[in-house]
């Protein structure tokens, strides 16, 4: 085995000359000749009932190719939008969702008809020409409600509101509370969130006509999938179906699912013969891009006087929007998860996914986990004010401690050592020092306040054996390494980066396991002409899971170019020494060959007896467990009790997700992640006006993504504990800052505002919510 | 998105943009900066049938200061404002509102013509013309700023009325501007500017109101002699707030107050 | 109708008859082929679009090409003098100033304008500076480095980056 040396090292990204000077190639880049513009005319009602549609004047418009309604694309598509047949629930519903609505739309911005134009100016202007006849009906907006037996529905054809009920019941709750001093109840919710990656979505289809051929170009974080469901929606076999992602402006979840415009761009094209180009604008995509959270938890906590952690009972409801998200149900996770890195006796949870005239939600940075960790740090927090006790030392006392650790859902932690990174957190905030200014500043009428955050996230997606049962799919993951004959080499893998840095982390990998140049190794992804079948890139899978079936298809490059080695040196196999990509018989290092003269042999004439020709492989990697990185993170805050303005002092962060292949990448990912959760805490949230459905932040002037200034500086630090499961010893670090992040600052700001006996605040802690709170506190 | 389709004219001369108004008639509008404009036609709230693209008249984008009072020109830039020894020394407050305008990019491109024609009453430059006094100056006539804003975007221009300059008094005074918002760049929730002229003090409110609006109450309130809080108390009937979505009416009233009092503090302490 | 510009693109001069809507991120994208600038909010809000006109930075989604007619463009495909990246564009791949790289050209973009009004901003000058840009990876961390470390490279001091080059030659180092 090489000697680590590009593993580990702070090494400058190679996606970026491109990038920093013009020349990425986003999917609005794309340009075809001869290429028509799609342009979605969506229904600006919740719940209307379509009588008819006129797309007369749309037609005459010139410049307008075609102007297609669902009636046109009937007999195009095959079958619905895809959803993952997540986890057994006692009830469930899954209905069939279409790109597009024929009768009744069930949100806003839901597509009802798409105009073909030669430009997209001429596109957008006739849109507004197609005349829809809607009958406005009731939109169901308020979860609560929509529970409730005889609710207005949805939709029309279903028959009630409820998309899943289950339960996830783990060891004996009532005997957990009969032995509590302390039992407290507490709502907490998670608005919903735009992903808002910067580059929204699009595509270019195209379709070649009395072929059944086609290409769409996406901007995507699962190119294989969209191929399998828009492919398999059109009739196109994936021998025929190509699907290409080039740079990804961003995704956070908000890109893994097939959508609508892509099939209706593809089947678009079909019908006009015309490559088509839908490029999204943000007003639409702040309508039509699924959405992220959006779930209400009820919980009640058990505890002894002493701080002992003893159950945990809580209910999740979860808004589902009007149809699911193809992963909607995997934020389901959060129950399995809510004991965070606590040893409990009992936790019972319970899951409702509930239908509203909303986008779906889907997967969105964390997608489970960042509310698992805010509900279950809030409940300690709640916990230690209620018995007078540290937050600290009520973590410090329930923290797991020995590792793997069977969860009370059987889920396996493999590793972890949570009281070091609490530690260390501590240590780099000073916090005694800063518990001192608080007292001092609260004595001038100043309010500071202190949130830990100790997170464990599940990542890794995922062993075959977990999510076979729960989902019905195997999330492995694929790579192929190709040794040409000069030595350098190409990797393609299933997973697609959307801003990760794998062209540069895969390729440090690569050159170490065979040792060979770290500039000779090609890394590609996203093109399905080019790439093994994979499930792409999310839940922070793309190192543990890919990665690893890079490491597996390396293992066979090697293995073969010993015996090319030992053919050519006329030696046993077993006598062959690989060190740093060169091969040579054991006490004979002087006279050895590299990688590269054993792959130009390997294409050429006298290989050994019954060898194949090449230097090559493909692996598929199926996980034997997930991986759990874990942290601590501990914010420091003021809130101006006239105003209820926030600022944030300090920010410091420990985080842990086993090895590291790349120190520079880890802390930029955690700046975004953690940037997400401190945005989550204080600014974003999707409004609609409850009655109506309308949306009250349909542009970015009015939904909240942070500049720089509200951004604090953070004080990262790293712990290292490397999983046991694989043999990088890594975890995952895409989103344990946002994880980790949007409870860090929920309990730094309930802590400030402890003097007035507030003891919860939602999120995004409003500087008007702040006011209002204080001032009914004060009176 | 993508805007609606308009003729487009680039008069070089004030007159010639007048003709052009009327041969385009009510659906025409006048453009600057274009940095309010276009976004709003982008969204298709504003579809203007023509553009009167007043960029190239010469002469609008000067600032001369004569006795006792400045006057800017309409195509005078936010930027120009934050670099104008002239308005350094003449009437810093505008500078310093200008510093909190947009961006760079926005304040590279948009104008004060263009704020005050706009008549936004988050247009920060609107709340101080209308406490100074100042006075708006088309190609016909001149406005004094207290009758100039009307109503929610509406103000007393004709169709065809260019604004050509604004003319603040000189106001050397103690001064401060508090904009009030969550992040950066963003237009105001709530907006107090104070400056002293003379021996008392004028207050402006932005996004207070439907229109922009002067602190009548307070400035009695600090003329009889009371306290810097005493007088933001009385900022309640000198405003009249909606609620949005970002923040509620009752909220905002009370910002006023505690800005008001704040901003007052913030400029007898910077004496 | 369309009407005549002539606007000068990173030294080139183009003569088009455009619409006059034709903003001008479009022009510099679908006319002039520059796909480096791009589009990701309508409303001026995030400044991905930003280029310069005349040296000065704007927005060019709230721009129509007319009004740019006669002036000078210069993107971020012009930033980069034969074959030489800008400092800032030095500075942000040295401190690992961007992820997806979408609303890269934009930071780029303002960031040189600001350092050329200001070359030593502090921290607060920073933020004022690119206030108008958004970015949704980074947490704006590693920009505000770049942008410190290429006001330093352009005073002339040598900033030690953060990564490491790499090239065949280059040897990797330790964390």
């Amino acid at each position: 085995m090489a000697v680590t040396s590009m593993i580990g090292a702070r090494i400058q990204r190679r996606e970026d000359p491109k990038l920093i000077t013009g020349h990425g190639n986003f999917i609005d880049d794309v340009n075809l000749v001869n290429m028509a513009h799609m342009s979605v005319v969506r229904s600006p009602h919740a719940h209307a009932r379509i009588r008819s549609i006129d797309t007369s004047a749309a037609l005459a418009a010139p410049g307008v190719v075609a102007v297609l309604t669902a009636a046109d694309f009937k007999g195009v598509f095959l079958g619905p939008l895809p959803v993952t047949n997540s986890f057994v629930a006692d009830k469930k519903q899954v209905p069939e969702q279409f790109p597009i609505a024929a009768e009744e739309a069930a949100y806003a911005g839901e597509p009802v008809a798409v105009v073909i134009a030669e430009d997209r100016y001429v596109a957008d202007d006739a849109a507004q020409l197609v005349a829809v006849d809607y009958e406005p009906l009731p939109a169901v907006m308020d979860l609560e409600k929509a529970m409730a037996p005889g609710s207005p529905l949805v939709k029309s054809d279903r028959p009630d509101n409820i998309g899943w009920d289950a339960a996830f019941p783990a060891g004996d709750i009532d005997a957990a509370f009969a032995e509590a001093d302390v039992v407290l109840k507490q709502r907490i919710g998670q608005q919903r969130l735009f992903p808002t990656a910067m580059e929204t979505r699009g595509c270019v289809a195209d379709y070649i006509p009395y072929d059944n051929r086609c290409t769409l170009w996406t901007s995507t974080q699962v190119p294989h999938f969209i191929r399998l469901f828009v492919g398999g929606a059109l009739g196109v076999p994936e021998s025929q179906f190509r699907v290409v992602s080039h740079d990804v402006g961003g995704g956070f979840g908000a890109k893994l699912r097939p959508y609508p415009e892509e099939y209706l761009a593809t089947a678009a094209s079909k019908i006009t013969e015309r490559p088509v180009k839908w490029i999204e604008d943000r007003t639409e995509s702040l309508q039509a891009t699924t959405q992220g959270r959006g779930q209400l938890y009820d919980v009640e906590v058990a505890a002894k006087r002493d701080g002992t952690l003893l159950g945990l009972k809580f209910t999740q409801l979860l808004d589902i929007g009007a149809y699911h998200g193809v992963f909607s149900a995997f934020q389901v996770v959060a129950c399995l998860l809510g004991g965070g890195c606590y040893e409990w006796k009992a936790i019972h949870a319970r899951s409702i996914g509930i239908f509203t005239n909303r986008m779906s939600t889907d997967p969105y940075r964390g997608a489970g986990r960042p509310e698992a960790t805010h509900l279950v740090e809030r409940i300690v927090d709640l916990v230690a004010r209620e018995i007078g006790m540290d937050p600290a030392e009520v973590r410090r006392k329930n923290f797991i401690k020995s590792f793997p650790h069977t969860n009370n859902f059987g889920l396996v932690y493999d590793s972890g050592e949570y009281e070091k990174s609490l530690d260390r957190a501590m240590a780099n905030i000073d916090y005694p020092a800063l518990r001192k200014r608080q007292e001092e500043l609260r004595g001038k009428g100043r309010y500071t306040g202190i949130g830990f955050s100790t997170y464990v996230e599940i990542c890794g997606l995922g062993p075959s054996s977990a999510t076979a049962p729960a989902a019905g799919i195997a999330l492995v993951e694929s790579s192929m390494v190709r040794v040409h004959p000069t030595g350098s080499v190409t990797v393609s893998v299933g997973t697609h980066a959307h801003g990760q840095s794998h062209e540069t982390t895969f390729a440090q990998i690569v050159a170490d396991t065979l040792g060979v140049p770290y500039d000779s190794v090609e890394i590609r992804h996203g093109d399905t002409g080019d790439t093994p079948f994979g499930y792409g890139t999310y839940g922070s899978r793309s190192l543990a899971v890919g990665g690893m079936a890079i490491m597996a298809s390396c293992h066979k490059v090697v293995e073969k170019a010993k015996k090319l080695a030992a053919h050519a040196f006329e030696a046993s196999e077993d006598d062959i020494v690989v060190d740093q990509g060169r091969y040579f018989v054991r006490g004979n290092p002087g006279e050895a060959k590299a990688l590269a003269e054993l792959a130009f042999a390997s294409y050429g004439a006298g290989l050994p007896e019954g060898m194949e020709h090449g230097l090559e492989a493909v692996s598929y990697f199926d996980p034997p467990n997930f991986v759990w990185p874990f942290g601590c993170h501990i914010c420091a805050v003021e809130v101006d009790p006239e105003t209820g303005a926030v600022s944030i002092d300090r920010y410091v962060a420990v985080d842990d997700c086993g090895n590291v292949i790349n120190p520079m990448v880890v802390d930029g990912q955690l700046h975004g992640g953690i940037a997400q959760g401190i945005s989550q805490a204080l600014f974003e949230e999707v409004r609609y006006d409850d009655e109506t459905g309308h949306m009250l932040t349909g542009t970015m002037l009015d939904y909240l993504i942070p500049t720089m200034a509200e951004m604090p500086h953070f004080e990262l630090d790293r712990t290292v504990t490397p999983s046991p499961t694989n043999e990088l010893g890594v975890k995952g670090i895409g989103e344990a800052g946002t994880i980790a992040s949007s409870i860090a600052v929920i309990n730094a700001i309930t802590d400030a505002l402890a003097p007035f006996g507030i003891k919860h605040v939602e999120m995004p802690a409003r500087p008007d919510r702040l006011w209002s709170m204080i001032k009914e506190a004060r009176a | 998105m993508i805007t609606a389709a308009f003729e487009y004219a680039r008069p070089g001369s004030v007159d010639e943009a007048q003709s052009l108004l009327t041969k385009y008639g009510d659906d025409a509008k006048v453009i600057a900066g274009g940095q309010s404009l276009i976004p709003l036609m982008r969204l298709r709230l504003s579809q203007p049938t023509a553009l009167i693209d007043i960029q190239g008249i010469p002469g609008l984008n000067e600032v001369r200061r004569d006795n006792g009072s400045v006057e800017i020109g309409a195509l005078v830039r936010h930027v120009d404002i934050q670099r104008s020894a002239t308005l350094r020394d003449t009437l810093p407050i505008l500078v310093e509102m200008a510093n909190d305008v947009g961006d760079n990019q926005v304040r590279n491109l948009g104008t004060i013509g263009g704020v005050i024609a706009h008549g936004d009453a988050a247009g920060d430059y609107n709340s101080l013309a209308l406490m100074l006094d100042a006075e708006i100056i088309t190609n016909r006539r001149r406005h004094q700023a207290r009758d100039f804003f009307r109503d929610i975007f509406t103000t007393a221009l004709d169709h065809d009325e260019v604004v050509t300059a604004v003319r603040f008094p000189i106001a050397t005074g103690r001064f401060a501007y508090t904009k009030f918002r969550r992040r950066l760049y963003d237009w105001a929730i709530a907006g107090v500017a104070v400056q002293e002229v003379g021996s008392s003090w004028r207050v402006g409110y932005v996004n207070l109101a439907r229109t922009p609006r002067r602190g009548a109450s307070v400035e009695r309130a600090l003329a009889g002699g009371a306290s810097a809080a005493d007088a933001a108390a009385q900022s309640r009937s000198d405003i009249d707030p909606t609620g949005d979505v970002r923040a509620t009416a009752e909220y905002k009233r009370h910002l006023a107050e505690v800005l008001t009092s704040r901003t007052l503090e913030k400029a007898t302490m910077a004496a | 109708m369309t009407q005549p510009v002539a606007l000068t693109i990173n030294g080139r001069r183009r003569e088009d008859h455009v619409e006059p809507r034709l903003l001008l991120v479009h022009y510099l994208r679908e006319v002039a082929g520059l796909t480096g600038t791009h589009i990701a909010c309508d409303t001026s809000q995030c400044g991905a679009c930003t280029v310069l006109i005349d040296g000065e930075a704007v927005k060019s989604c709230s721009v129509f090409t007319v009004q740019a007619h006669g002036k000078q463009v210069t993107t971020i495909e012009g930033l980069a003098t034969d074959g030489t990246l800008h400092p800032v564009q030095q500075a942000f791949w040295n401190e690992h100033g961007l992820q997806c790289g979408f609303c890269t050209p934009g930071f780029i973009m303002a960031a040189a304008y600001l350092l050329k009004q200001n070359p030593s901003p502090t921290d607060d000058e920073i933020e004022r500076g690119l206030e108008g840009n958004l970015c949704r990876c980074t947490g704006y961390e590693n920009i505000k480095k770049a942008v410190r470390s290429a006001s330093a490279a352009m005073s002339g001091a040598t900033a030690e980056p953060s990564a490491q080059l790499v090239g065949s030659a280059a040897a990797p180092v330790e964390d």
